[in-house]
């Protein structure tokens, strides 16, 4: 080891990457120096993950320079880059459901197949860096926090010089996100450099010594996250001070308006989670959080919930009155409405205009008659939609799949509001969305509980739950937990039940 | 290295819409004028015969219009079905099932000289059609089978049942053994609309067809159901529209037009049933469907252009005599270049250069 290490392991130089009507990228620069947590801080959009892409091979970008230990590189694909030293750990994970651990580590790793090898070494690394994680169990059995810690050691076993990680506490446990940052604290001192991608600021202040604020694609500026407040870093962040959200207190309806009583179905995913004797209550004037990490039966509660599935009829109840086995249509008739977590292509049609997309749920407020659609109509309410909610978009005509993340659920959740529902149903109400359009959903939810709606909203950022929610409720390997009033629980406890710890999810004997 | 790569475009370039199909026509003319010069003939002129030829009579008009009222009708039928996202690759068979129901009456019932007998064998040729198309909507519906292998499959069934019924149970006994039935009666045709030509009555069922298709697509909640559930299946299903019916709607009305083309031309042009109906419309409707971009006017002017390809192949054979299968070649031009140039609509091409 004759040679003297460069002063950074990573450096970036102008990089600029454009698509069609967007530069995702415009002259970033930053540099990363050997055993150093740099995070890269920016809301959605701001254009974190195509740089990753743009660093790990899988994107190309159109002007800039890369330089690895201080010599310019092209990395013209991600074998290129495994072959530098850089891992990547993908905020979706790219494993395979039924086969073992090893078997997908071995997928990944290039020379010979040699599985029980490969698995010493799987134990040894998981040890020594404790990511507990049994090489020979099946991947459709391990939890999302076990699959992750795959996903990492598949990297660490490439012995990496830097490790990239997108958003990887998304789907974390509290108490998961503290073991995660332990591990990534030894790499760290072994000199493993670590980008770190999010936009969670009390992350990036606990774990990082350095931080590029990315705004729009453009660098807005750095800064050393243990020195600064987290309100300096959200401005440059978002760009302007973060946005109040007021919250009345809650006067509730005596009867709830919706109810499960001892839901339970069988899912129709091989991989799915059953739901088992699910029971809840949300009364007028209340916003009624589940919390949970994605995967333990939110999917399918939600769609018994909302019709699109059916289960026996005294199963769900609307403002008192059985349910269960009604379709969707009928349910919204009773003054259910729905925003579900996918919106391109379930609650909204992609290709199809915004009054067309209108259309689709607030069909039944006068806009067909004798069996033809009163345009007029039909675009007055888009309208209205657009303007109430300030979606940016051209107008009625524009398609949806036109608009942003941010605004096609604002103008979903406009939609949905304006139907004036008596219970609405959200998932993952600002998933993907930025701080500003989060702000402007999550009071409109409150606003609308506060008119006498029974709001339920289902989503795995605590943060947002306990902002909004006034009980709120987890939901672990199909079954949901008493719920709590806010002020009575906090993030610690409920982090314990996402991960299953409780009386409530032990198996009834 | 140099790669060319498609990057989508941030939103369709608008005009484009129109432009494609004008782009494909175009392409295929200069493309078939190659062709022509390898043939050692004047492109101009074999153009000419081609294309304007064939309008330059009264006469000519009306076969015109005669062959392009069953392909715009099916290939309203097949846009409907496409915007359900079913690809319905059996309107041939559809014709053939409509136009043996048809056939049927027309035989039964010809010597009475019923006046009901033509709107009998206009409902019943929509109901052949619906028929034969119940059959791959039924397996979908209940089973997942794959529309287009069923469709496409019953084209060969339906086209042996005509070839046994025009053999054996519905042979004509005066026809001197030839594979066909008795000519129908004329209360089983359609009447001509001017005297001595071939073009008839059955055309107002197109124009009307056309008004229905643009309601239906365009005006009614049953048509946008139908659509979302073609576009966006998870959509449909959010909304509570069910996605059964947007199959069943897509196919039974692709077999209904269908169904009655076959009965327009058996009651039409043939004036009875032979072992071979139809010169391909039922395949030819799918080109005539995407030229006309799955809009029931689009559909009009498609129709009117692959009838027009038709009546000049017909003229190239016999004045030039070039090979039937150039009206083929001719189609096959037309629908790729079309697709390659709807490519460019959703996409751009760049060229990039690397290291």
């Amino acid at each position: 080891m004759g040679v003297t290490e460069p002063a950074h392991r990573l450096e970036l130089r102008g990089i600029t990457k454009r698509y069609p009507g967007i530069t995702a990228n415009d002259g970033i620069s930053l540099a990363v120096g050997p055993g150093e947590i740099h995070a890269v801080l920016g809301e959605n959009g701001a254009g974190k993950s195509t740089l990753m892409k743009i660093i790990y091979g899988a994107v190309e970008a159109d002007a800039g320079e890369i330089l690895w230990n201080g010599a310019p590189v092209t990395i013209g694909n991600p074998a290129v880059a495994r072959r530098l030293g850089i891992g990547m750990v993908y905020q979706h994970f790219s494993l395979f459901e039924s086969v073992t651990v090893v078997e997908n580590i071995a997928v990944a790793t290039a020379g010979k197949l040699d599985l029980p090898m490969l698995s010493a070494r799987v134990r040894e690394l998981s040890q020594r860096y404790g990511l507990p994680v049994d090489p020979n169990r099946l991947l459709h059995h391990l939890s999302v926090g076990e699959r992750q810690r795959v996903e990492i050691i598949r990297c660490l076993l490439q012995d990496p010089k830097l490790l990239i990680l997108d958003e990887p506490t998304s789907v974390l446990t509290p108490q998961a996100v503290r073991r995660l940052f332990e591990v990534l604290r030894t790499l760290a001192a072994e000199g493993c450099s670590i980008l770190y991608i999010s936009h969670k600021l009390d992350e990036i202040q606990e774990l990082c010594d350095s931080a590029t604020i990315l705004r729009l694609g453009r660098v807005v500026g750095t800064a050393s996250p243990k020195q600064s407040s987290a309100a300096e870093l959200a401005r440059l962040m978002v760009g302007s001070a973060l946005p109040h959200i007021h919250r009345e207190p809650v006067a509730t309806t005596r009867e709830p308006r919706l109810e499960a009583i001892g839901l339970s179905a069988k899912s129709e995913d091989p991989f799915g989670t059953d739901l088992v004797n699910v029971s809840l209550a949300v009364h007028g004037g209340e916003i009624f959080g589940i919390a949970g990490v994605s995967g333990n039966g939110q999917g399918e509660l939600l769609s018994l919930l909302s019709g699109e599935r059916t289960a026996q009829a005294d199963m769900v109840q609307l403002d008192g009155k059985p349910v269960g086995d009604r379709a969707v249509s009928a349910r919204r008739t009773q003054g259910l409405a729905f925003v579900p977590e996918e919106r391109l292509g379930r609650g909204a049609v992609p290709a199809m205009s915004l009054a067309d997309n209108a259309l689709l749920t607030a069909h039944a407020d006068g806009m067909v008659r004798r069996g033809l659609i009163d345009r007029r109509k039909v675009a007055g309410f888009a309208e209205a939609v657009i303007g109430k909610f300030g979606v940016k978009c051209t107008g009625p005509a524009s398609t949806a799949r036109s608009l942003s993340g941010g605004n096609l659920q604002k103008f979903i959740i406009g939609r949905e509001i304006s139907l004036k529902p008596h219970v609405l149903i959200v998932s993952q109400p600002t998933w993907g969305v930025d701080v500003a359009a989060s702000a402007f959903i999550r009071q409109a939810l409150i606003d609308l509980s506060r008119q006498g709606a029974a709001v339920l909203v289902i989503s795995e950022e605590l943060e947002e739950l306990f902002q909004i929610c006034d009980r709120i409720a987890v939901i672990y390997q199909g079954r949901l937990s008493p719920a709590k009033p806010r002020a009575a629980t906090n993030v610690e406890e409920v982090g314990l039940l996402m991960a299953g710890v409780g009386p409530a999810f032990r198996p009834a004997a | 290295m140099i790669r060319i790569v498609l990057e989508p475009r941030p939103a369709p370039l608008p005009f484009m819409w129109i432009g494609a199909p004008l782009i494909a026509l175009a392409l295929t003319v200069i493309f078939s004028s190659i062709l022509f010069l390898a043939l050692g003939l004047n492109p101009l002129t074999t153009l000419r015969i081609f294309f304007i030829d064939p309008l330059s009579t009264l006469n000519g008009i009306s076969e015109w219009l005669l062959k392009a009222s069953p392909l715009i009708l099916i290939g309203l039928g097949i846009a409907v079905g496409i915007r359900a996202n079913v690809w319905n690759i059996g309107a041939e068979g559809m014709f053939t099932m409509g136009a043996i129901l048809a056939g049927w009456l027309a035989i039964t019932f010809g010597a009475g000289n019923y006046p009901w007998l033509l709107p009998a064998m206009i409902v019943a040729g929509a109901v052949g059609g619906m028929a034969w198309a119940a059959i791959p909507a039924f397996l979908k519906v209940k089973a997942n089978a794959n529309e287009i292998l069923v469709t496409l499959m019953l084209n060969y069934v339906a086209s042996l049942i005509l070839s046994y019924l025009v053999n054996g149970p519905m042979q004509d006994p005066q026809g001197m053994n030839y594979p066909q039935t008795a000519p129908f009666e004329p209360s089983a045709l359609f009447p001509p609309l001017f005297e001595g030509m071939r073009i008839n009555a059955s055309i107002l069922i197109t124009v009307v067809a056309v008004v229905l298709a643009w309601l239906f697509l365009d005006r009614s909640f049953v048509g946008f159901q139908m659509s979302v559930g073609g576009a966006a299946p998870a959509a449909a299903r959010y909304a509570g529209f069910k996605q059964s019916r947007s199959i069943w709607i897509g196919l039974l009305v692709s077999g209904a037009t269908a169904g009655l083309a076959g009965m327009m031309e058996a009651a039409g042009p043939l004036g009875q049933l032979t072992p071979v109906l139809s010169p391909g419309y039922g395949f030819t409707a799918i080109i005539v469907a995407f030229v006309g971009r799955l809009t029931p006017l689009g559909v009009v002017f498609g129709g009117l252009l692959l009838s027009l390809l038709y009546l000049g192949g017909e003229a190239v054979q016999m004045s030039l005599s070039l090979p039937a299968s150039l009206t083929r070649t001719f189609q096959g031009m037309l629908l790729f270049f079309l697709l390659a140039a709807d490519v460019l609509i959703l996409y751009r091409v760049r060229i990039r250069r690397r290291a």
